[in-house]
C-alpha cells in the first residue's frame, strides 16, 4: 500500500544483492514458517476507509460532558492543534541528533521550564506516559531516596492511580501501601499521622478524586517531619489558581498533563507531567533537555543526564522508560504559550466559579446535595436521591454524559465536572435534566 | 546565552520574547475571583513564569521550530530499530474526528461503541498476524509493554505455585529496556552472550536457562537484523524448562505478513505500534505497546479487556488472576485508531509485501555498502543491517563523525553505537516506503563521505557544518545541567 519500489525496480534490486529470489534472502527463516495462512480482510482504499471510519465515529455519542475523574474537556485554541499538527514535529523520532533536531529538543526545554514555572518546582523532565505512571515513577524514587517501602495515599486518590502502584510493585514484599480514610473528604488527620511512621512518601492529591482540596501545607509540614518525602498529585489546570506543589514543598510533583490541550480521545494518548526538587535529580526517570554550547560556542539543546537511562545503565537504571509522550508535552507547551499566565488564571477562575454555580443549583433540587462540605476547584461530589449510575444511565437520553456514579458507600453520589466549557445555559440544562431523572431506580 | 554570541530571535525562547501584558487566549471574566470561592490558604501566592504571547508570535515561533527539525515528512531517517516509516495521513484525519477525539473515558460503554469496536477489532487483527490468542493495547509504549510481559511471567509460575523463578534471561544484544523492564518487575537479569555470527546458540543459552528461569526475552530479528535461525531448539530449550518465551516485537516490520511469531514458538510479545503500525514518533512519543499472549497466559492480562458480548462492546474487568493495570484508562486510544485505520487499507498479502520490501531495502544498502563501511555479519539480514566504520582506515574517523556528515547531506543518521555488540556500529533501516531513487542517494552520499575521510578526515571529524548549531558539548551539559528557564 505504502511500499516505494515498483516490481521492476524490486528485480533489480535483488539482482544487485546477488539472489535470483527473495525467498533466497530468508534462508535464516525455516521454511515451514514462511508465508503462513492468514485469515485477514479485504484491503480498504482511502474513500472506503473514511466511510468505514465515518460510521464508527458516529457509534459514539455526542455528549454534553460534567465527567472528570481525571480527564477534562478544556477549550483549546486552534492553534495549539495547528502548530502541533505540523510534520516537522509528529514525524521526528526522539531527538538522538541533536544537531538536526533542535526544534524538538527547544520545546522540550520549554516545556520543562513551563512545568516547573507551573508547579513551583525545581526539575522536570520530558514526560512519562499519564498521571498514573508519573505517580509510580515518584513513588519509586522516593522509596530508592528513603530505603523505605511505606507509601501512604489518601482514599481520595484516583482509583487507576493506586491499581497502577499495586501492579507495578506487586513483586516487591516489602511494599505497602496505607490508605487514609476520607470520611469527611478529606484524609482524615489523625489516620494521616499514623500512617506516616516509617513511611516513604505521602501522596497528596490536590484536588482528590472527589474534588476536594486538602490543607496542603499542614499535610505537607507533618509529613516531613515523619521523615517522609512529599509526592503532590495535582491538575495543571487548577494550578492557575491553587497554591504550586513548589509552595507547600513537595519533593515531586507530578500531573496528568491531559487538560493542557490534549484531547480526551478515550484515555490517551495523555502525558505523565514529573518534575522534584532538584536534590532529587539523579532519580528522575527517563529524558530530560538541557542547555549546552556548539562548537562555536552557540547556545543549543540536547538530551542530557542520559547516565540515569536504560540504554547507559541497563537493568540498573532509574526506570524502563524509553518513548515518552512528547508530542502531547509539545501540544501541552504550545497551550500555556497560548495562555500565558493571565490566561492560565482566567481559565482556571472561569472553572471554579462554573462548578461552584453548579454544585449551589444542583444542590438546590429536592433530593440533591453535596456530599462533602469542602473547598473544590472544578469538581465535587452531588448526592443524589436514588442510585447514581441508574440517574446518569437516564441523562444520557438527554444528550447529557452526567459526571461518572461513584461506587460503594457512595452509590448514590456522581462526580460532576464543570470546565470553563460549561455556561450557565449548560448548567440549567444539566440541573432540569437530573430533576427530570430524580425519581429513576 | 553567551555575550559574545548574541542570539538572533529565531533562536530565542519563547521566554525571551515574553512581553508584559501581551495576550493569545482569551477566556470570559469570571464574575468573582477564586478567593471569593476558596479559602487563602488553598490560592497560589505568585503567577508562574510563562511566556506572554500574541498568537501570531506563538504560531512564528512554534514553526520556525519545527524548521529545525530533521523528520520523516522532510529527510530520509534510516534509524535502525525505529522503523522510521511513512505515517500516512488519512490515519491522523480519522484520529482527529470528533466522534473519537471527544469521547470521555469514563463514558459508560453504550456511548462509545465506535471506539470500543475499533479497540476490539484492532486486537483481533494483531492476533491473526502473531497467531496470538488475545492482546491488550493497554501498554502506552515497547517498554511498558515488556513490563507487562514481565508482570505477566510473574504471574503465570506463582499461579502454578512455582515460586523459585527469579531470573529472566537476556542475550547482550538487547535493548536497554529489555534488562531495566525485568529488573523494574523484580528479576534478576541473566546475561547470554550472543556467537560470533550474532545469534543466540542454543548450547550457549542451555547454560543459562534451568529452574529459575521465569522467561527468556528475544527480539525477532535480533538487533544485529538476524533472524535466530535456532529458533525451534531456542524454544524447546526454553520450554523443556518451564519457562517462557518473551518476543520483544519491536523488529516486527520484517515478520509483518511474512512470519507469525506463535508459530515460532513464542507465549508472549510485545509490537509497537509507532514502528510497524505506521503510527507518527511524535518526537519521542506517543507510541503504543500492545501485549498478545496465547491462551495460558489470558487470564492475567491487565484490566480492563474489551469485550463483545451480544452485538455490544464493552470494557469489563480482567478477573482475579490479573496482574491488575498499569495506567490509567484502557489505552492510547488515539495510536491505536491509526494503526487500526493502517491495517485496514491493507490484505494479508499487501501486508507480506511490506516485509518483503523492508528486507529487499536492508540487502540492497548492504550489498551496495559494504566494500566501504563492512558488514558485520556479513550475510543476508532482514530489515535493518550493521554496519562499522573502521577508523583504522578512514583517518581515525568514528561512526559518530559519519553520523554527523550524514546530517550535513541532508540525511538522518543511522541508529550509532548499537547493538553493543558491534565495534562502531550503523545500524540502518531502510524500510519499506523509502524509493530505490531514496536508497540510491543515501548510498551516494555514504560514497562521498568515505571518499571525504581518505582526504580530509578533519572536515568529517569537525561535521556537521551546515546545520543550525555545530557539534555540541554533551559533556558539559551533564556537568552543570542548565534544564529549565530561570
Amino acid at each position: 500500500m505504502y511500499v516505494s519500489i515498483t516490481p521492476k525496480e524490486r528485480e533489480e534490486m535483488l539482482a544487485v544483492i546477488g539472489v535470483s529470489s527473495f525467498d533466497e534472502l530468508v534462508g535464516q527463516v525455516p521454511a515451514k514458517f514462511l508465508r503462513p495462512d492468514i485469515k485477514f480482510h479485504q484491503a480498504h482504499n482511502e474513500p472506503e476507509l473514511m466511510a468505514r471510519l465515518e460510521k464508527l465515529a458516529a457509534d459514539n455519542k455526542k455528549l454534553l460532558c460534567f465527567a472528570g475523574g481525571g480527564a477534562y474537556d478544556h477549550f483549546v485554541p486552534a492553534a495549539v492543534r495547528y502548530l502541533a499538527s505540523k510534520g516537522e514535529f509528529v514525524t521526528a523520532y526522539t531527538p538522538y541528533q541533536a544537531e538536526a533536531s533542535q526544534g524538538t529538543l527547544q520545546a522540550i526545554y520549554e516545556y520543562q521550564s513551563s512545568i516547573c514555572a507551573l508547579l513551583g518546582m525545581d526539575v522536570s523532565n520530558a514526560s512519562v506516559y499519564d498521571g498514573a505512571t508519573a505517580l509510580v515513577e515518584a513513588v519509586g524514587a522516593s522509596m530508592r531516596l528513603t530505603g523505605r517501602k511505606n507509601v501512604v495515599v489518601p482514599q481520595a486518590l484516583h482509583p487507576h492511580y493506586l491499581q497502577a502502584l499495586k501492579t507495578y510493585y506487586a513483586a516487591d514484599p516489602d511494599f505497602k501501601v496505607t490508605v487514609v480514610p476520607c470520611p469527611n473528604g478529606l484524609m482524615n488527620p489523625a489516620a494521616y499521622e499514623a500512617a506516616l511512621k516509617d513511611a516513604a512518601c505521602a501522596v497528596l492529591a490536590v484536588p482528590n478524586f472527589y474534588g476536594c482540596i486538602e490543607n496542603v501545607h499542614d499535610l505537607s509540614a507533618k509529613a516531613a517531619k515523619a521523615g517522609a518525602l512529599v509526592v503532590a498529585a495535582v491538575n495543571p489546570v487548577s494550578l492557575g489558581v491553587l497554591a504550586a506543589p513548589g509552595e507547600y514543598g513537595a519533593d515531586f510533583a507530578i500531573a496528568e498533563g491531559q487538560p493542557l490541550g490534549n484531547p480526551l480521545h478515550y484515555g490517551g494518548p495523555y502525558l505523565g507531567i514529573f518534575a522534584c526538587k532538584k536534590a532529587h535529580m539523579r532519580q528522575i526517570p527517563g529524558r530530560i533537555c538541557g542547555i549546552t554550547k556548539d562548537a562555536d560556542g552557540k547556545r543549543a539543546f540536547v538530551l542530557t543526564l542520559q547516565a540515569r537511562e536504560q540504554h547507559i545503565r541497563r537493568e540498573k537504571a532509574a526506570s524502563n522508560i524509553c518513548s515518552n509522550e512528547a508530542l502531547c508535552a509539545l501540544t501541552a507547551t504550545i497551550h500555556l504559550a497560548m495562555l500565558g499566565p493571565e490566561g492560565l488564571r482566567e481559565a482556571a477562575e472561569l472553572n471554579v466559579e462554573r462548578a461552584h454555580v453548579a454544585a449551589e443549583k444542583l444542590a438546590a433540587l429536592p433530593g440533591f446535595s453535596l456530599r462533602f462540605k469542602q473547598p473544590f476547584f472544578n469538581e465535587f461530589v452531588l448526592k443524589c436521591p436514588g442510585p447514581a449510575k441508574k440517574l446518569r444511565d437516564a441523562a444520557l437520553q438527554d444528550a447529557i454524559l452526567a459526571g461518572i456514579p461513584l461506587e460503594g458507600e457512595l452509590s448514590d453520589c456522581l462526580l460532576l465536572c464543570c470546565t470553563e466549557q460549561r455556561t450557565g445555559k449548560d448548567i440549567d440544562l444539566l440541573c432540569s435534566v437530573l430533576r427530570k431523572h430524580a425519581n429513576v431506580r | 546565552m553567551s555575550a559574545e554570541n548574541p542570539l538572533t530571535p529565531k533562536q530565542q525562547l519563547t521566554i525571551e520574547k515574553s512581553a508584559p501584558g501581551r495576550r493569545a487566549a482569551r477566556f470570559d471574566r469570571a464574575q468573582k475571583p477564586a478567593s471569593a470561592y476558596l479559602p487563602a490558604s488553598c490560592l497560589r501566592k505568585s503567577a508562574p513564569r510563562l511566556p506572554e504571547l500574541s498568537e501570531f508570535d506563538v504560531v512564528r515561533h512554534y514553526s520556525n521550530l519545527a524548521r529545525l527539525n530533521f523528520s520523516l515528512d522532510t529527510h530520509f531517517y534510516p534509524l535502525g530499530s525505529c522503523t522510521m516509516k511513512y505515517n500516512p495521513k488519512c490515519n491522523e484525519e480519522a484520529a482527529s474526528m470528533p466522534g473519537f477525539a471527544s469521547a470521555h473515558p469514563q463514558a459508560p460503554d453504550s456511548a462509545v461503541q465506535g471506539t470500543l469496536r475499533f479497540l476490539y477489532e484492532l486486537e483481533s487483527m494483531l492476533c491473526a498476524l502473531t497467531g496470538l490468542d488475545a492482546f491488550t493495547l493497554q501498554p502506552a509504549a515497547g517498554a511498558h509493554g515488556e513490563f507487562v510481559g514481565i508482570m505477566l511471567a510473574r504471574a503465570y509460575h506463582l499461579s502454578r505455585g512455582d515460586k523459585g523463578r527469579t531470573e529472566i534471561v537476556v542475550p547482550d544484544s538487547a535493548h536497554g529496556t529489555n534488562p531495566a523492564s525485568a529488573s523494574m518487575g523484580g528479576f534478576s537479569v541473566v546475561t547470554v552472550k550472543s556467537g560470533a555470527d550474532g545469534r543466540v546458540h542454543p548450547e550457549e543459552l542451555r547454560k543459562y536457562v534451568g529452574p529459575k528461569t521465569a522467561m527468556v526475552m528475544l527480539t525477532i530479528p535480533n538487533t544485529a537484523g538476524l533472524f535466530e535461525k535456532d529458533i525451534e531448539k531456542i524454544s524447546a530449550i526454553v520450554h523443556e524448562a518451564g519457562a517462557l518465551l518473551y518476543m520483544d516485537g519491536a523488529n516486527f516490520n520484517a515478520l509483518i505478513g511474512l512470519v507469525r511469531p506463535a508459530d515460532l514458538g513464542v507465549d508472549l510479545m510485545h509490537l509497537n505500534l509507532h514502528k510497524t503500525f505506521s503510527t507518527p514518533h511524535g518526537g519521542g512519543g506517543p507510541g503504543s505497546g500492545p501485549v498478545g499472549v496465547r491462551k495460558h497466559l489470558i487470564p492475567f492480562l491487565p484490566s480492563p479487556r474489551v469485550a463483545l458480548k451480544d452485538g455490544k462492546y464493552s470494557l469489563e474487568d480482567a478477573g482475579p488472576q490479573s496482574i491488575g493495570r498499569v495506567k490509567s484508562f484502557a489505552a492510547n486510544t488515539g495510536v491505536a485508531l491509526k494503526a487500526f485505520c493502517y491495517l485496514l487499507q491493507h490484505s494479508a498479502q499487501s501486508l507480506r509485501e511490506i516485509s518483503e520490501s523492508a528486507i529487499i531495502s536492508a540487502n540492497y544498502l548492504r550489498v551496495k555498502l559494504k566494500a566501504m563501511f563492512p558488514s558485520h555479519f556479513d550475510t543476508y539480514c532482514m530489515h535493518e543491517c550493521v554496519l562499522s566504520t573502521v577508523p583504522e582506515k578512514l583517518g581515525g574517523v568514528k561512526t559518530m563523525d559519519v553520523a554527523k556528515r550524514l546530517l550535513d547531506k541532508g540525511f538522518y543518521a543511522p541508529t550509532v553505537y548499537f547493538p553493543l555488540i558491534v565495534p562502531e556500529a550503523l545500524m540502518i533501516e531502510p524500510t519499506e516506503t523509502e524509493s530505490k531513487a531514496a536508497l540510491d542517494s543515501f548510498v551516494q552520499a555514504m560514497t562521498e563521505i568515505y571518499q571525504e575521510a581518505q582526504k580530509d578526515p578533519e572536515l568529517l571529524k569537525s561535521a556537521p557544518h551546515n546545520l543550525p548549531v555545530r557539534r555540541l558539548d554533551e559533556v558539559g551539559a551533564a556537568r552543570t545541567p542548565n534544564l529549565r528557564w530561570n
